[in-house]
């Protein structure tokens, strides 16, 4: 079953039609790539599934995104569970500047759990861990995270996403700032991680989507011109403005 | 004739030098002529006396207690009332009529002399809430003098809060008012102290607005209660350099000293803070 469902999808900025009529299923523990040139409303679809276009002014929705068959659009919506569940990281890493170990436990404080420390301790061993940070950070997690490097950050940054324990993962352009080595290794973390997320991951990089991806969606002027199998869209495009872009011949 | 980049340079550098020099250099004399002056008069028993022989001799301490309860009083009034504006008007105001209205009496408020804030303090707080001349009338005419500028400096340390962090904090599921209390205050305090220090400086060194609010011209003893009148250091200096003849020039001068040396103090105390906030946060 398809974790997020997108039905007939628009958003308008002002007068801005940003995106038209997407139909969309994101599956379940799997990363799903979404490509194309800028401008075109991928990182925009990505904001949808956790409302943080909500924070923008003059944006208004249509249609239907469903979240484990939840309407997630619908003015009952409790965007705080829905946060909690679809997560985000972003393009820029952005710790907060605090501690190492502060920032992990930040949802736990958000959240109201009154932890004690060593179950605090525990949370913050588990996320470093799942984010192959532990070994470098377990002796610094006084540090403050603003001193750590570019890759250090975004991984902690993931860390500290994984600590509220979502089910999907929103990755906006997670590497653009990082070097090639930086991003391979994340990519790798990708891998390990959607045995237990479901990840959509937008991207320029095309073969960064080729990499990791298992589905792929490529938009162009706000629609989502092609969805399917990364392989597919990869190697036998069904539609020419797809075939143009991956081939390089335009964005 | 010939440009020459480096001698236009060189001549722009010891005119922008000279301008800034020109900032220190009153600054120094003020504190030089000062201490000067005034410190042949200070010693225990001119801080901790009260004035005697009609203010002629004695010591200054009603004025000192005076000055610091005004103060306090003024910031425990203001801080509250100014902080939470600053949250109201930076994080949940929408841009519309109400808001650009408030914005602009702020602005207004920051205009005002601070001898029509004495006046308004004597209609509001001492003669039609009955507070009488009074140290509360005094700390709350005080207080809404410097509310514009903790407002003001509030709203510059909140906004000065990068947007990724409130962004990231609401992605994670934060509330909006989590986000501020964990994320955008913490990091907006040294700001915040800022904007309280120079309305404590204000408050302490202001004659205007006590004049007419609590200011006693002689009162040989502390206040009893903040129903009480009281002196100040601002308006004793005033009294005794214009009201008093022979007042010996070293008293007036120490009173001078006291005074500024209690403003340098206390904002020596919060620029420790801040430095210390500053070397913790950093991005």
């Amino acid at each position: 079953m398809a974790k997020i469902v997108s039905k007939r999808l628009n958003l308008w900025y002002g007068d801005f039609h940003a995106l038209k009529d997407i139909d969309a299923g994101f599956e379940e523990k799997r990363i799903t790539a979404i490509i194309g040139p800028s401008g075109c409303g991928k990182s925009t679809m990505l904001r949808v599934f956790n409302r943080m276009n909500d924070l923008i002014e003059g944006v208004r929705t249509k249609g239907t995104v469903l979240v484990d068959g939840a309407d997630i659009l619908g003015e009952n919506a409790d965007l705080v569970v829905l946060r909690k569940k679809v997560g985000m990281v972003f393009q820029r890493p952005n710790p907060f500047p605090l501690s190492v170990y502060e920032n992990i436990v930040f949802g736990e404080k958000i959240h109201g759990e009154r932890l004690k420390r060593d179950a605090l301790d525990e949370v913050v061993e588990k996320s470093l861990r799942s984010v192959l940070l532990w070994d470098e950070l377990k002796d610094a997690l006084n540090r403050p995270a603003l001193a750590l490097s570019l890759e250090q950050k975004q991984r902690l940054c993931i860390a500290r996403l994984i600590a509220v324990k979502p089910d999907v993962l929103l990755m906006d352009e997670p590497c653009s700032t990082l070097d090639p080595q930086a991003t391979m290794r994340i990519e790798e973390l990708m891998r390990e991680l959607k045995n237990n997320y479901t990840i959509i991951i937008v991207t320029h990089n095309m073969q960064q989507a080729a990499r990791v991806s298992e589905d792929t969606g490529f938009m162009l002027l706000g629609e989502l011109i092609e969805f399917g199998k990364t392989e597919q869209i990869f190697t036998a495009p069904k539609d020419k403005r797809t075939e143009d872009y991956i081939t390089g011949r335009y964005g | 004739m010939m440009r020459n980049p480096y001698r236009t340079q060189r001549i722009a550098f010891s005119f922008l030098f000279l301008a800034t020099l020109l900032i220190v250099v009153p600054v120094g004399l003020i504190v030089v002529i000062i201490i000067q002056k005034g410190l042949p008069a200070i010693n225990w028993q001119f801080l901790t006396d009260i004035p005697r022989q009609g203010m002629r001799a004695g010591g200054i301490f009603p004025a000192i207690v005076g000055t610091v309860y005004l103060v306090s009083g003024a910031i425990i009034f203001a801080l509250p009332i100014g902080l939470l504006a600053a949250i109201y008007l930076s994080e949940y105001s929408k841009d519309n009529m109400l808001t650009r209205l408030i914005k602009l009496a702020i602005v207004n408020l920051a205009g005002v002399p601070s001898v029509v804030y004495g006046l308004f303090g004597l209609a509001l707080f001492v003669v039609f809430f009955k507070f009488g001349a009074s140290i509360l009338s005094g700390s709350l005419t005080l207080g809404i003098m410097i509310l514009p500028l903790i407002i003001t400096a509030s709203r510059e340390a909140i906004e000065s809060v990068p947007y990724s962090f409130r962004e990231v904090s609401l992605s994670l599921g934060a509330s909006k008012w989590q986000t501020i209390r964990h994320i955008v205050l913490p990091n907006a305090i040294p700001g915040i102290l800022t904007g309280t220090i120079l309305g404590l400086g204000r408050a302490a060194g202001e004659t205007a607005p006590i004049l007419f609010t609590v200011a006693a011209f002689y009162l040989p003893r502390l206040p009893k209660s903040i129903f009480d009148q009281a002196m100040a250091l601002p308006y004793h200096l005033y009294v005794i350099s214009t009201q008093v003849p022979n007042v010996d020039e070293k008293i007036r001068y120490g009173t001078a000293l006291v005074l500024l040396a209690l403003v340098l103090s206390m904002n020596l105390i919060a620029v420790v803070i801040r430095y210390k906030f500053r070397k913790r946060k950093k991005w």
